[in-house]
């Protein structure tokens, strides 16, 4: 029996029936009937279901780690990111509030708005769609916080150790043509996202998040108001049915669920954008230290790092056999010009064969084959350098109260007999 | 007579016989559903991907409440009643802090979260908190840890 021979009438009024209760058990959750429950795509599950299996939910890969239930923050692994594109099912998933409970593709309109518009426009995606040209290009997206998990003190917050990276294929329009389409004034300094999630809280009047990021980055050829990932409409997870993608920034300025963008005369002052939210001190300080909030600098491109792909840590290997060692490099707005690895935990290091990116911020791969001079456990660690000469450190990086941009070399295990 | 006499005694022994089956039936029926209560329920398949959950709300096992992965120690259903309105528990149990730290967080929630004022429930909830998910000191860089070793076929 092929998997079409099950699809028989039963099994759609039963996919009916389902839907229908998840409706129901939605419209009791949020307390209202649910809007557009009509239009509603076969196949979306509407997330406000909090309780729910997230790897059924967000059709993810079982070996996705769960940080967080509410809201929902998934981590990958290292080894699930071997793919030169990731694919859906190994994306890690941050978000700060709950996915929107209903959502309406044909409804669908993005505002542009804020000081810096001549006036504001509405679009629908239908329009944005057909009246702009459509891009691809591969953006690597890194929470803020990936690697948090190593700082001492302890940093609050989701303890992420090195899955939050992807670097998937986004299709969109570019954010700059529809700014020109807008027209912007001369005071444009910033953009800030608005967004289709709610707050924790269940309040109305607050924003989970509301970031943005400097109106040159919003003008770059690849910033992209984004409609698919890898050929096909964004998982609900990432932001259906739109979303704003800013790669080698911290992923938290890419807006998902994107219902409007304000033109700011000023750095936006939406929800997480100040103090001490994806800021850094902005001069080096001591671990534990207080930072009053106007020392706490914005992160803007994220720093140089790399990740083993393959193998797996923990590979056990016959003494003799050369290891074949991939992965992937990235270094936010920067290129990645050279990677090493050591076996001898940074004595000596062995430069590997570096891929360019296949369009500016894009991830880069990397292989090369290492041997082992005699039995015993060894640790492969990798280290990317950056076109400004910085390369990763190997130890945990200065300390900051929130626990960002830990790039600290990735290492695996190996055992040699 | 004797003829009917016989015939009527005939009836009644095939009545006793057929009642005596008719309950045995009954009988082992009964049987085999107490030991199978599932099989009278209907099979849908709805039903089927929604099974009863298996772990209570209260279970606590290995020292640890089941449902929130928090450590059941004295204070513990005081955070769950406080905390896991807005939040995962798992937000808890995969962070460290001391008194101060776990004060802090408690204040910024109250300040920007919409967090309520826990009155004498905010010492009780502090306590557990930097007892059982204090920090711990790793050095710059910890030992790599949990390592799954597995034979690596080329």
């Amino acid at each position: 029996m092929t998997n079409e021979d099950k699809q028989t009438p039963s099994v759609n009024s039963r996919r009916k029936f389902l839907r229908n209760s998840v409706l129901a058990t939605v419209a009791a959750a949020v307390g209202a009937k649910v809007v557009f429950a009509s239009s509603m795509p076969e196949g979306y599950v509407p997330v406000v279901l909090q309780g729910d299996d997230p790897y059924k939910l967000f059709k993810k890969d079982k070996d996705l780690i769960v940080l967080n239930n509410k809201p929902w923050n998934l981590e990958s692994q290292p080894h699930l990111l071997d793919d030169k594109v990731t694919p859906a099912d190994k994306m890690f998933i941050r978000n700060n509030g709950l996915i929107p409970a209903s959502i309406d593709e044909e409804s669908w309109e993005l505002v542009l708005d804020g000081e810096a518009v001549s006036s504001p426009k509405t679009y629908s995606l239908e329009t944005l769609k057909r009246d702009f040209k459509h891009y691809t290009y591969q953006l690597t997206l890194e929470c803020g916080g990936n690697g948090r998990s190593e700082f001492y003190p302890p940093a609050s917050g989701n303890q992420w150790k090195t899955g939050a990276v992807s670097c998937a294929s986004w299709t969109g329009v570019r954010l700059k043509d529809v700014l020109e389409d807008v027209g912007i004034r001369d005071n444009a300094v910033y953009i800030g996202y608005h967004s289709a999630d709610t707050h924790l809280s269940g309040d109305p009047g607050k924003e989970p998040i509301s970031r943005g990021v400097p109106i040159t980055k919003a003008l770059q050829e690849e910033t992209l108001l984004a409609f698919e990932m890898n050929g096909e409409a964004i998982p609900i997870a990432h932001g259906y049915p739109l979303r704003l993608v800013a790669g080698g920034y911290p992923a938290s300025a890419s807006g998902k669920w994107l219902k409007r963008i304000s033109v700011r005369d000023k750095v936006h002052d939406g929800t997480k954008m100040a103090a001490p939210s994806y800021r850094v001190p902005c001069k080096p300080v001591s671990p534990g230290d207080e930072v009053p909030d106007e020392e706490m600098c914005i992160i803007e491109s994220m720093p140089v790092k790399s990740l083993i792909t393959y193998p797996k840590s923990g590979a056990m290997i016959d003494l003799g056999d050369s290891l074949e060692i991939r992965g992937h490099a990235w270094a936010g707005e920067l290129e990645v010009s050279e990677l090493h690895v050591s076996i001898d935990f940074g004595a000596t290091w062995q430069v590997c064969k570096l891929a360019p990116p296949v369009n500016r911020l894009a991830w880069q791969h990397f292989t090369t084959k290492v041997e082992f001079p005699q039995e015993g456990y060894y640790e492969v660690w990798a280290r990317a350098t950056d076109s400004n000469g910085e390369s990763q450190p190997m130890v945990v990086p200065g300390w900051n109260p929130k626990g960002y941009l830990n790039n600290a070399c990735h290492r695996i295990a190996v055992k040699v007999s | 007579m004797d003829q009917d006499i016989i015939k009527s005694l005939k009836g009644l022994f095939t009545m006793v016989v057929v009642l005596g089956v008719v309950v045995m039936v009954l009988l082992v029926g009964l049987v085999f559903l107490q030991q199978n209560p599932g099989v009278l329920v209907s099979k849908n398949e709805g039903e089927k991907e929604n099974p009863p959950p298996l772990v209570t709300e209260n279970l606590v096992k290995d020292g640890v409440h089941v449902a929130t992965g928090l450590v059941a120690e004295k204070g513990y259903e005081t955070v769950i009643a406080n905390c896991t309105n807005c939040h995962a528990a798992n937000l808890i149990t995969q962070n460290r802090g001391n008194k101060e730290h776990w004060e802090k967080l408690i204040d910024w929630m109250q300040e920007t979260q919409g967090l309520w004022d826990l009155g004498q429930n905010e010492e009780i909830i502090v306590d557990y908190l930097a007892a059982y998910y204090a920090p711990v000191q790793r050095g710059r860089r910890a030992n790599l840890d949990e390592i799954e070793w597995y034979e690596l076929e080329e």
